[in-house]
């Protein structure tokens, strides 16, 4: 990938080499979050500012990094972008950096930022690693928004909190499906989009690892 | 490029990037500091608010500032049950009494024996703050602020009762790190919803609170049952835990003789 062009470095993640859906990286808060659209939009934005800006940090600094302690100056780097992020959240969004509790903290863990400052920023320009850093922040975001839509219209009858189908509960018609709120149904969702997605994209689809062999009957003597 | 790796030139990269994340680090939390006490002082009062049930949905500031002068915050000795001065802790408003940063202070605090210590708080204020609402001069609730350990933090909210200081107007957390999802539903509406109308104390019977959070769901038709909440599901420990927490601060050494007191009419 030598020369890629700044929109390819930027787009490219969102739907051709997706974190999550291609790469099947950063499952876990994708599970936690996506219960409503607003904190998917947040996780989302915290993500991207901290893929991006990690990817950039390293980059600038990638010449002087000594390889033995490569993995613990990326893993300081992204701390500390995540606690400064998380710091702005309780200080300028109180209500929703509440509900997102310890998964703000947790994006230290997210497998997309270490993996990109770890397979990208180590080798490129300090520009492209920044763009590399926030299109895989917004292939993050756009699965995490997609899950969201669902889960939050079918499971809450709601978009962004505002009432979109009324509820049984309220004396409306639709009985909310209470399954959409639990973290597994976002692995239902997940899913079913990795396989829209390749059936759109058919290069993403993997040789299989094994073939099923025609099933005969032998003569048994 | 063979330099960068020696010993000598891994300590220094290792020392000076501990150095700037360190100094990026403290310079964001000191910055952004007074903004999130702020948000953390409002957001006390509006769980004060929404305890009592006077907090509107959607209340911007000024309203929940507004809603907070009708309130009026006393202290009480615990021991005694009697109102005392703020001059006892020093202080020249109830309000501006910090009773989490008393209960580590030996001054204003004692040690609990380990079998009285039933919500693991290992220390308890010897003065605590109460919020009441008045109406016309006659006390309408009165807001409890409690504290217990539940599976992996102490929990910290507000209790607030009706005028007979046994029936509970409104029940909720400010503060708390169970499990989001499991103990973390103690947030929860609906399961915060349960608490209203049922009672503290069977007070035919006895001085001791007798309500309890369940394992599982209320029969509804069972004697009791106004004394029983029901568990939150997965998250045995921290129901356990909130159990703990009500029995104790409205038990003989939590708000007890300070409730009885208030029965009486005193």
């Amino acid at each position: 990938m030598s020369k890629a062009s700044a929109k390819e470095v930027l787009f490219e993640p969102v739907f051709t080499n997706n974190p999550i859906a291609l790469q099947i990286l950063g499952i876990c808060s994708a599970l936690a979050v996506t219960t409503s659209m607003k904190l998917s939009i947040v996780m989302g934005l915290a993500v991207c500012v901290v893929t991006g800006l990690s990817n950039l940090a390293v980059s600038l600094i990638r010449s002087q990094i000594p390889s033995n302690i490569r993995i613990i100056v990326q893993m300081t780097i992204i701390a500390t972008l995540v606690i400064v992020v998380d710091q702005i959240l309780r200080a300028y969004a109180y209500e929703i950096s509440k509900q997102l509790s310890v998964f703000v903290g947790l994006i230290i863990t997210n497998c997309i930022v270490m993996g990109r400052a770890e397979a990208f920023a180590m080798q490129n320009s300090p520009g492209m690693s920044f763009l590399d850093g926030v299109g895989n922040g917004l292939g993050y975001a756009v699965i995490l928004i997609f899950v969201a839509f669902f889960r939050e219209l079918l499971g809450a009858g709601k978009l962004f909190g505002v009432e979109i189908f009324a509820t049984v509960n309220d004396g409306g018609w639709y009985v909310p499906n209470g399954m959409l709120l639990l973290p597994p149904s976002a692995f239902f969702i997940i899913g079913l989009f990795i396989w829209a997605l390749r059936q759109w994209k058919k290069d993403q689809v993997e040789a299989p690892d094994y073939k099923m062999s025609a099933h005969r009957v032998k003569e048994a003597f | 490029m063979a330099s960068k790796e020696t010993m000598g030139r891994t300590m220094t990269v290792a020392f000076l990037l501990c150095i700037v994340c360190s100094i990026i680090v403290a310079g964001s939390v000191v910055a952004l500091k007074p903004i999130q006490q702020e948000n953390k002082a409002l957001n006390l009062k509006a769980n004060i608010l929404a305890a009592a049930g006077l907090l509107p949905s959607g209340a911007t500031k000024e309203e929940i500032e507004s809603q907070f002068e009708k309130i009026d915050a006393r202290l009480v000795d615990l021991d005694t049950g009697e109102y005392v001065e703020p001059s006892v802790v020093g202080k020249q408003t109830a309000l501006s009494y910090d009773q989490r940063k008393a209960a580590k202070d030996p001054a204003l605090s004692d040690a609990i024996p380990g079998e009285e210590d039933i919500a693991s708080i290992r220390r308890r204020v010897d003065y605590a703050k109460v919020y009441l609402v008045r109406e016309s001069d006659e006390i309408k609730t009165i807001i409890l602020p409690v504290s217990g350990y539940g599976l992996w933090s102490t929990l910290h909210g507000f209790l607030a009762l009706e005028s007979d200081a046994n029936t509970i107007v409104g029940f909720g957390f400010y503060e708390h790190a169970e499990t989001p999802g499991l103990g973390g539903e103690v947030d929860n509406p609906n399961w915060k919803g349960l608490w209203p109308g049922k009672k503290i104390y069977d007070l035919d019977q006895a001085d001791e609170p007798k309500i309890t959070v369940v394992k599982g769901a209320v029969d509804r038709t069972k004697d009791g049952a106004e004394y029983m909440v029901d568990g939150l599901s997965g998250a045995t420990l921290t129901s356990r835990g909130v159990s703990n927490l009500v029995q104790y601060w409205t038990g003989e050494h939590g708000f007890q003789k300070y409730l009885n007191k208030l029965r009486q009419g005193v």
